[in-house]
């Protein structure tokens, strides 16, 4: 539980953490909350020689409104998304999915640039946002470029952010008045979900599907169905629609599939989306 | 007024709360060498090249010791008729028989250089075939002891006569999983051995039992019992789990000896999982037979023991099982049988309840089966073979004898507290409405046996200085409990002395002679019985000598409780203190009683539980909702203690039915050896429990006490066991195994369902 030799950096600034990654190349990793990079590195799993500290880079700490979006720094902890007044009025869902990350500890360090950079296909946060159709901004020696979040997730902790990449911020369409469902099925409180689903409904309706795959899923056919004028339950049918779940100590492909058609149905329903 | 049976604070708590505790890892350890240990990644193998080169060139290496450098003899089992051909190597030796059996230790200056290095200890493993699984274990095609021609490491098996349930009109048989758990203390193994000029060793360690250890440590390193001294700092809980020294505890107290100079470890929570002992682990084939009217009339069980690779306590969990067999029931015939297989896991040891919750967890099964088959309630099935008030000390036909007991009384109780009847009404109302989330409720009765190790007494030394304060040293080894605040209220209780003004010394086997230790829900019957009698005689002999002061027949002499002094009777306008006695007493060596206390037996805790549950049908997820327990301890001396021992017993017995289980996968890999895989139980997941009073003083010992330790583990689990089960029980279900995680409830309900469709 002690991880291997690394050196450590503290970046200024977003470009000199730019700088940084050119320099060390592969062999260096951001460092933001730390939540998942260094439980890795303490099971000697992962073993950057070089750590790029952006955790105290304040200045891409903050939610804001701003005209039919909401703008979030990528190093705005779980905790200030959990109580932001900002996205309570306009994204209560993401408020709601922040906090039920982890535990509160977790919740204090933990960031949603992190979250998403690391692309944990069981982590929830990304589930809400490919629901909610964010777009990221990232930065890299040849400046800034946007993604939607659809095309963000690549591979198995695999997204499209390049080596010497910077996630800085996400985009979220305001979803004022939508209705939403976050269903996190896990065993104990602070666990992270066997089988998630975050549900929007409204004029940009989307579902976003946590651990049902090697990366965070949408629920494509299910929003498809919805679109063709299905039922919740009907809608929710399709939920497992050409997935490959995998399988753990909790559940068995099988049992995920069944998981994923109820919680989706659930979602449906809370959310009115049908 | 006496001070006994109040909820008194404890005196510990305001260290823990500000300063914190010292634990293991928070010793100075000036000038210690780290260890870390070099572990076996293979489940069972030949241990073909051993190299440690890599490791020596490392920054801050010092040595390298493998089992070729220790000249220590294998560890014994500490058990009776265990085979010494399974007895465990302090370092593996040829071959390694569990993923995480220590290696080779690497000695460090710094301890995370230790890390690096272990990493660069080349071992080079010719895999052997696996047993997991113990009934694999049982027929003997892959040995881990070879010598020994077999898997069987203790056997008390006994045939089962072929008539024994021709008088049923009922018999139900099940096979029953009691599963592995681990005892997670949040303290980790960790201490340090330092050796003086003298060639005396001194070695702290995270322990129940220091005494023991000591004598383990002297044993194994030849030296005169006065020449080890064992100190147990804080220490952050064992449920059992750290009764024994380790094999780490011995390489380390070697390796010092070696390096002359201290050496030290702390185990991360991953060594930890795979390190520590694990509890339970019990393949269960349970039959019980009896008449549609409801009453029992023959229980079997046979019992498959899981010992893991180097069979110690748990190898004999399963005595104890078949003794408890019969629970709180007069069953006229019963037949157990039971035997410990090794298998390439980690060993299982004492963890909370340690052969009882699996005597309990079988029976209570069994009556929730028997009922389900004459379709009668559980409840009353329950009452209807309890053995009655009357019949006590109760002689049982596995042959213990209950001391005293009142189970109807507790059914009663917990029954009523829960509203049983209204949560009936509430469940067929659920039933008919037919949504996803079901109720069940189970009810489980419990005895249980503590104290009740061969040597049920303990050691105590009570003394009032000049100063007019007391000293209480004691065999017992606080790590948790509350000793101090209890061993003070006792000791207050007799001498009249303010507790504040009472120091409790433990934990150090130069402070105190000797020690049997904590564990087994023995302290208070045991150690508690200890300081109130020594405490008395203490008062006796001070009565005497203040007599002389006081010119007075020592008859007349008493002992003012609220002012600690002593006068004759009538005029306490003359008096002496606690202080003039005492230095009156210094030239004839002072005021001091030493002494061993001898109850007369063990004691036979009971208890009646109530679970409520929730089923989500669709999902399979069961959340416990309620949990009523009503306890009989006998007579409490600080309720505060008791409902915290009671809360966390339930906590772990919760943990066992719902969501804890330790796994392997078919090659011997753990695959639970951290805190996000093993689903420890958390406050989130339990509800307030409901605590009802229930106190019957035991006959056997003074202060009519009982153990509580337990408890709530044993009867808990089967309660919310049987909760889970009644949820789904309209949708065809009769038995779930343990933990009834959502997978698990899920699978049994679809199989119930296509199993009905293909009728
Ligand atoms: C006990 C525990 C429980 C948890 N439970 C949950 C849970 O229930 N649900 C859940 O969703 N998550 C859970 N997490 C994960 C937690 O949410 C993490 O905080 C999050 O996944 C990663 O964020 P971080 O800021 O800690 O990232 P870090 O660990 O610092 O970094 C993660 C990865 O992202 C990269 N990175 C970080 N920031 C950026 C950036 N701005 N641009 C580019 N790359 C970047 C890093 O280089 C690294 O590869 C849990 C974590 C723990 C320790």
């Amino acid at each position: 539980m002690i991880p291997a030799a690394f050196d450590y950096r503290r970046a200024q600034s977003v470009d000199e953490a730019v700088g940084l990654l050119t320099e060390h190349g592969e062999d260096a990793k951001l460092l933001a909350g730390g939540h998942s990079l260094l439980p890795l590195m303490k099971l000697r799993l992962a073993a950057p020689s070089v750590l790029v500290d952006i955790g105290r880079l304040s200045d891409l700490s903050y939610v804001r409104a701003n005209g039919d979006t909401v703008a979030i720094g990528a190093l705005t902890r779980h905790r200030d998304l959990e109580i932001s007044s900002v996205l309570h009025e306009h994204v209560p869902l993401l408020a709601h999915v922040a906090g039920q990350v982890g535990d509160p500890q977790v919740r204090h360090r933990g960031t949603i640039g992190g979250s998403l950079a690391h692309g944990d296909p069981a982590s929830d946060l990304p589930a809400a946002c490919l629901a909610l159709g964010a777009t990221f901004t990232m930065v890299g020696p040849q400046g800034e470029r946007e993604i939607e979040a659809a095309d963000f997730f690549q591979g198995f902790l695999e997204t499209a952010l390049g080596p010497d990449e910077v996630l800085t911020e996400i985009r979220v369409p305001k979803a004022d008045g939508a209705g939403w469902s976050f269903q996190k099925f896990n065993r104990r409180a602070q666990d992270w979900a066997i089988v998630g689903v975050a549900a929007v409904a409204g004029s940009r309706p989307g579902i976003g599907l946590v651990n049902m795959g090697s990366v965070p899923l949408r629920a494509t056919a299910v929003e498809a169905a919805l679109a063709a004028g299905a039922s919740a339950s009907e809608a929710a049918a399709h939920a497992a629609d050409g997935l490959d779940p995998p399988e753990d100590l909790n559940a068995s492909p099988e049992y995920r599939r069944h998981l994923v058609r109820v919680l989706v149905r659930r979602a449906l329903e809370e959310a009115g989306a049908a | 007024m006496s001070i006994l049976g109040n909820r008194v604070l404890r005196r510990e708590d305001p260290k823990f709360l500000t300063t914190g505790g010292v634990y293991g890892d928070d010793l100075p350890g000036v000038g210690a060498l780290w260890a870390t240990f070099v572990r076996s990644t293979m489940a069972h193998a030949r241990i073909v090249a051993l190299d440690a080169g890599g490791a020596l060139d490392r920054p801050g290496v010092v040595a390298v010791y493998t089992a070729a450098d220790l000249d220590l003899p294998p560890v014994p089992a500490g058990m009776p008729g265990i085979p010494e051909s399974m007895f465990r190597p302090v370092l593996a030796q040829d071959v390694v028989r569990f993923v995480g059996e220590p290696v080779a230790v690497v000695l460090t200056e710094e301890r995370y250089q230790g890390e690096d290095a272990a990493e660069a200890v080349f071992v080079d493993y010719e895999p052997l075939p696996t047993v997991v699984d113990p009934e694999t274990a049982l027929a003997g095609g892959t040995l881990l002891f070879p010598d020994h021609g077999t898997n069987v490491a203790t056997d008390f098996r006994e045939p089962l006569d072929e008539h024994f349930f021709d008088d049923c009109e009922v018999v139900v048989r099940q096979r029953v999983i009691n599963q592995r758990v681990a005892p997670c203390p949040l303290e980790v193994r960790s201490g340090m051995a330092s050796w003086g000029a003298d060639g005396r060793l001194t070695q702290w360690l995270s322990t129940q039992a220091p005494h023991s250890a000591k004598d383990a440590l002297a044993g194994l390193f030849a030296l005169a019992a006065d020449q080890v001294r064992v100190i147990a700092p804080d220490v952050g809980g064992g449920f059992g789990a750290k009764i024994g020294p380790y094999p780490e505890d011995l390489v380390v107290a070697w390796s010092a000896r070696a390096q002359g100079r201290p050496v030290r470890w702390t185990e991360t929570r991953s060594e930890s999982m795979l390190g520590l002992v694990h509890g339970r682990g019990q393949i269960q084939d349970i039959a019980i037979g009896g008449n549609r009217d409801g009453q029992v009339l023959a229980y079997r069980i046979d019992v498959l023991q899981d010992a893991g690779a180097y069979p110690a306590v748990g190898a004999y969990l399963p005595m104890l099982t078949k003794l408890m067999a019969p629970g709180t029931y007069a069953i006229p015939k019963v037949s157990a049988s039971a035997c410990a297989v090794v298998t390439n896991t980690t060993s299982i040891g004492a963890y909370r309840g340690a052969g009882r919750p699996e005597a309990t967890a079988a029976i209570e099964r069994a009556m929730d089966l028997f009922a389900a088959e004459i379709g009668a309630d559980p409840a009353q099935v329950r009452r209807q073979n309890l053995v009655s008030k009357d019949f006590f000390p109760y002689t049982t036909a596995t042959g213990f004898t209950y001391d005293i007991g009142d189970y109807m009384g507790a059914l009663d109780l917990a029954l009523e507290a829960s509203d049983y009847a209204g949560l009936r009404a509430e469940q067929a109302r659920r039933r008919a409405e037919g949504g996803p989330c079901q109720m069940g409720i189970g009810v489980s009765t419990y005895v249980e046996i503590t104290n009740g190790l061969p040597d049920a007494g303990e050691f105590a030394v009570v003394e009032v200085l000049p100063t007019g304060t007391a000293r209480v040293y004691t065999g017992s080894s606080p790590h948790g409990q509350g000793h101090v605040t209890a061993w003070s209220m006792l000791a207050s209780e007799q001498l009249g002395i303010p507790m504040e003004d009472i120091e409790v010394v433990a934990n150090d086997t130069d402070l105190v002679a000797s020690g049997g230790g904590t564990m087994g829900s023995r302290s208070l019957q045991a150690g508690g019985l200890a300081v109130h009698e020594a405490s008395m005689t203490l008062v006796d002999e001070a009565r005497q000598l203040a007599a002389e002061l006081l010119e007075a027949n020592p008859d007349d002499v008493v002992l003012d409780k609220i002012e600690g002094r002593f006068h004759v009777a009538g005029t306490p306008a003359v008096a002496r203190s606690w202080a003039e006695v005492a230095s009156a007493a210094e030239e004839r060596g002072g005021l001091r009683v030493e002494h061993k206390s001898s109850p007369s037996g063990p004691t036979f805790p009971f208890g009646a539980h109530v679970a409520v549950v929730e089923v989500d049908t669709e999902t399979g997820q069961a959340r416990l909702r309620r949990l009523v327990a009503v306890d009989d301890a006998g007579t409490i001396l600080n309720p505060l203690l008791a409902e915290g021992q009671r809360h966390g017993g339930l906590a772990q017995g919760v943990a066992q039915a719902l969501l804890e289980e330790v796994r392997y996968d078919a090659d011997g890999n753990p695959v639970t050896s951290n805190l996000a895989d093993y689903a420890m139980i958390s406050a989130t997941e339990l509800p307030s429990f409901e605590l009802v009073s229930m106190a019957t003083p035991t006959p056997v010992n003074a202060l009519g006490a009982k153990g509580i330790g337990e408890s709530g583990t044993i009867g808990s689990t089967p309660a919310v066991q049987s909760a889970v089960v009644d949820a789904v029980a309209h949708l065809g279900v009769r038995h779930i195994d343990m933990p009834a995680s959502p997978q698990r409830v899920w699978q049994v309900l679809q199989d119930s369902a296509s199993h009905k469709g293909s009728e």
